[in-house]
């Protein structure tokens, strides 16, 4: 219990707001790097998704490779582009290393929204006369709105995460606390900052689903699709569940 | 028949489930496995347990030792990798490892945070008196591996600098680039500050120290002594000559239980061993990528310390 | 490439080891989501409150959560107890959703008409339930047996040798091949016990066998009316 009383007088004490090591610089640089590799991946795979979600096609190639992507390790994966890229560029090697970690969540996430979408409406859609660009932006983009931003959380989550342990190579953030708290042996530092990271991974977390919350077009929030694509009817595999990341 | 059937499926549930479990039974007899869980390997009876860190200068001393002691026909058994000191320097006093490869002044601020030591034999002293009954260090090496400042030799040139002293006359902007716990440390950034007058910046550029060196995020960079790269990149190590940094020579800690029986063979080896001499080992194993078993044999081979 | 070679053992060893790390968490995840999820499905005015708290402990970075355990399970922070525990926490995590929402697959009237047959709630749990769930359930597993052996390598960060020890080593030493073949070795130990996971499963619940046949001959005719 002191050991937390310790953290928690860590996190509070005014020098945490000041010098090379303040919180807000640290903080905001785990935003940025954040902020930056889920935007470009969304750039990236939210076209290739709603490609894959509209047309139906490339859905089995997508699904495997977020299935295979689930079981890369985020620090080696960090580690080989690095070397990769040069660790002369490390920052610009992270970036790419995180945009690929959000890449597989954010596909899912649009690939999966416009294909939750009931056919019928589709059908009914396609049947008044839409052109299928009128389809894919009237009709499956708001539609899919909230799953799209259900994979754009995961993604930011998974990037938070790896962000924390990209701190080893000298990347600043908040794990650069709990890096040099281990070899000096400072527990306050490490749990308190271990706290903090928590944090910050709840409040993105609340953000985006708030904002799934508030995609849900009304009127649809009480319907449940019952012939979608891809998925026969019968027992589904959770949408809302979790897609691995850290 | 359907309760056949069922129970069948049953089985197989358990046959599947139980050979999980006998793989994982098994898997934690590995030679890796952390100190922690087998029962300790006291001296006298049975093999010498040579532990190591997760470092891989570290690894080759370690096993420098190990076949230096195996020729002496003594039994010996490797637990490698062990990590942070936090983690083994309980197993040593548990008697689970009894033979490690440390660093004078790095394993003295482990046991005496609070030490101004900072010369070679005032280090060595200190650890001696700092050193947990039950265990003991035997003669230092030569070689060390010790916290370094370092620059490029373009840096050195234009501005003049060979020397910590130097510093202060510096005017450029200076930013230091080491771990991120450098930052806290006595010979960091305030101690630069304090014996030597310099201001420095700091940046924590980690296992990436050097790459900001050379390509220039940083102009002054935390090397270890021992780092290949010092050579290979064609760096200049600043001189310390108020001693900021703490002496951190080769030597071995062990236990009181089997000093005896290794410290002659450990002597001999570490005698042997120069800065010059591990700086070109750990070059071995970055820029040959040779294992540490190859080039422990090679090294011990020529100088003639095993037959 | 010659680093491989040269490593094998040592590449053969930390593999063991992550096997044996990885294991412990996806089978006690199991063991503790069946009865966490099992009451989210019972009772449905605590399932989101129980969903939505066990979904946020999914949230918390693993480095954080490696070093946060120490203090709260007082054992010591280079325990490997910390990274057996923190894994656990993270299927459990992904499980018990799957849990929940597997019983709530069960189509109502199979679990009428097995309490019809004079089967008790209890053994009806058992019998009915909970073999007809498996299909969910196993998908679910099968994300959160990947996700445990890709997350056993941030142990290396607080003292638990895992393959992870090939990323920090190799990164040291700039070799690359090093760093690599623990990710690849990481990928191939994931995608094997995935791969039993759904032999296992095609043994215990061989019903599925005959669904997944049926649902691929029906996909291209599904394909066609949408079109």
């Amino acid at each position: 219990m002191t050991l937390v009383l310790d953290a928690l007088a860590w996190l509070f004490s005014p020098e945490r707001l000041t010098g090379s090591n303040a919180i807000p610089t640290r903080l905001l640089e785990h935003l940025f790097y954040t902020g930056i590799s889920v935007l470009v991946a969304a750039l990236i795979a939210i076209p290739v998704g709603y490609l894959i979600g509209h047309t139906g096609r490339g859905r089995e190639l997508a699904v495997s490779i977020s299935g295979a992507a689930r079981a890369l390790p985020s620090f080696g994966l960090l580690l080989v582009v690095v070397l990769l890229v040069g660790t002369t560029r490390a920052p610009l090697a992270a970036v790419v290393a995180f945009v690929l970690l959000a890449i597989p969540s954010v596909l899912a996430g649009a690939y999966s929204g416009i294909e939750a979408i009931d056919r019928r409406i589709i059908d009914a859609a396609r049947a008044q006369g839409m052109t299928e660009w009128q389809i894919l932006l009237r009709v499956e983009v708001p539609l899919g709105l909230p799953l799209l931003l259900g994979g754009l959380r995961n993604a930011a989550l998974q990037v938070v995460s790896t962000v924390t342990l990209a701190a080893y190579i000298g990347l600043g953030g908040l794990g650069i606390y709990i890096f040099r708290a281990i070899p000096l042996r400072r527990y306050d530092e490490m749990l308190g900052s271990a706290i903090l990271i928590v944090v910050l991974a709840l409040v993105v977390d609340a953000v985006f689903a708030l904002l799934q919350r508030l995609s849900v077009p009304r009127g649809i929030t009480a319907g449940r699709a019952t012939r979608t694509r891809g998925s026969t009817p019968g027992p589904r595999a959770p949408m809302g569940s979790p897609i691995a990341y850290k | 028949m359907f309760t056949a059937r069922k129970k069948g499926r049953l089985a197989l549930g358990a046959v599947a489930v139980g050979a999980a479990l006998a793989l994982a039974g098994c898997a934690s007899g590995d030679p890796l496995e952390p100190a922690d869980s087998s029962a300790g390997g006291d001296g006298g009876s049975g093999a010498i347990v040579v532990g190591s860190q997760t470092y891989y200068s570290n690894e080759i001393i370690a096993e420098i030792y190990a076949q230096a002691l195996e020729n002496a026909g003594l039994e010996v058994e490797r637990k490698f990798q062990i990590g942070q000191r936090d983690a083994y320097i309980p197993a040593l006093e548990g008697g689970e490892v009894d033979v490690f490869p440390e660093y004078t002044g790095n394993l003295l601020q482990y046991f005496s945070p609070e030490t101004t030591a900072t010369l070679p034999d005032e280090v060595y002293a200190e650890l001696q008196e700092a050193v947990p009954d039950g265990l003991t260090v035997l003669e230092q090496s030569p070689a060390t591996d010790q916290d370094s400042y370092n620059v490029t030799r373009q840096f050195s040139e234009e501005n003049g600098v060979t020397s910590l002293a130097d510093l202060a006359d510096v005017t450029v902007p200076l930013t230091l680039g080491g771990n991120a716990e450098l930052e806290e440390r006595p010979y960091g950034p305030s101690g630069l500050a304090d014996v030597y007058g310099a201001e420095v910046a700091f940046s924590a550029t980690g296992d990436t120290t050097v790459d900001a060196l050379v390509e220039g995020t940083v102009n002054i960079a935390n090397v270890y002594s021992a780092d290949p790269r010092i050579a290979s990149e064609d760096l200049v190590t600043l001189e310390d000559p108020e001693g900021l940094f703490l002496a951190s020579n080769v030597v071995p800690i062990v236990s009181e239980d089997v000093a005896g029986d290794v410290e002659e063979v450990l002597n001999a080896v570490n005698a042997e061993l120069t800065p010059e001499g591990l700086a070109a080992l750990n070059a071995l194993s970055v820029d040959e990528e040779q294992s540490s078993d190859k080039i422990a044999t090679d090294w011990l081979t020529e100088k003639g310390l095993v037959d | 490439m010659t680093w491989v070679w040269d490593n094998l053992d040592l590449i053969g060893r930390l593999s063991l080891e992550h096997v044996r790390l990885s294991v412990p968490p996806i089978v006690l995840g199991l063991l503790i989501a069946v009865p966490i999820g099992w009451l989210a499905h019972r009772y449905r005015r605590a399932r989101p409150a129980i969903l939505t708290v066990i979904g946020l402990l999914y949230t918390i970075p693993s480095l954080a959560l490696f070093v946060i355990l120490p203090a709260v399970l007082g054992v010591g922070f280079l325990s490997e107890v910390n990274v057996t525990v923190a894994l656990t926490i993270y299927a459990v995590a992904i499980l018990v959703r799957s849990v929940a929402d597997a019983l709530g697959s069960v189509d109502a009237e199979v679990r009428q008409a097995a309490t019809a047959i004079g089967y008790s709630g209890w053994s009806r749990f058992w019998v009915v339930e909970l073999p007809l769930a498996g299909p969910v359930v196993l998908a679910g597993l099968r994300v959160a047996a990947v996700s445990t052996v890709s997350l056993v390598t941030v142990g290396i960060f607080v003292g638990v040798e895992s393959l992870g020890y090939l990323f920090i080593n190799g990164l040291q030493r700039r070799i690359l091949a090093e760093v690599a073949s623990g990710l690849v070795m990481t990928v191939v130990i994931a995608l094997v016990i995935d791969l039993l996971l759904v032999l296992l499963g095609r043994a215990l619940m061989p019903w599925t066998r005959v669904d997944s046949r049926r649902s691929r001959r029906r996909r291209p005719a599904a394909g066609v009316v949408s079109r």
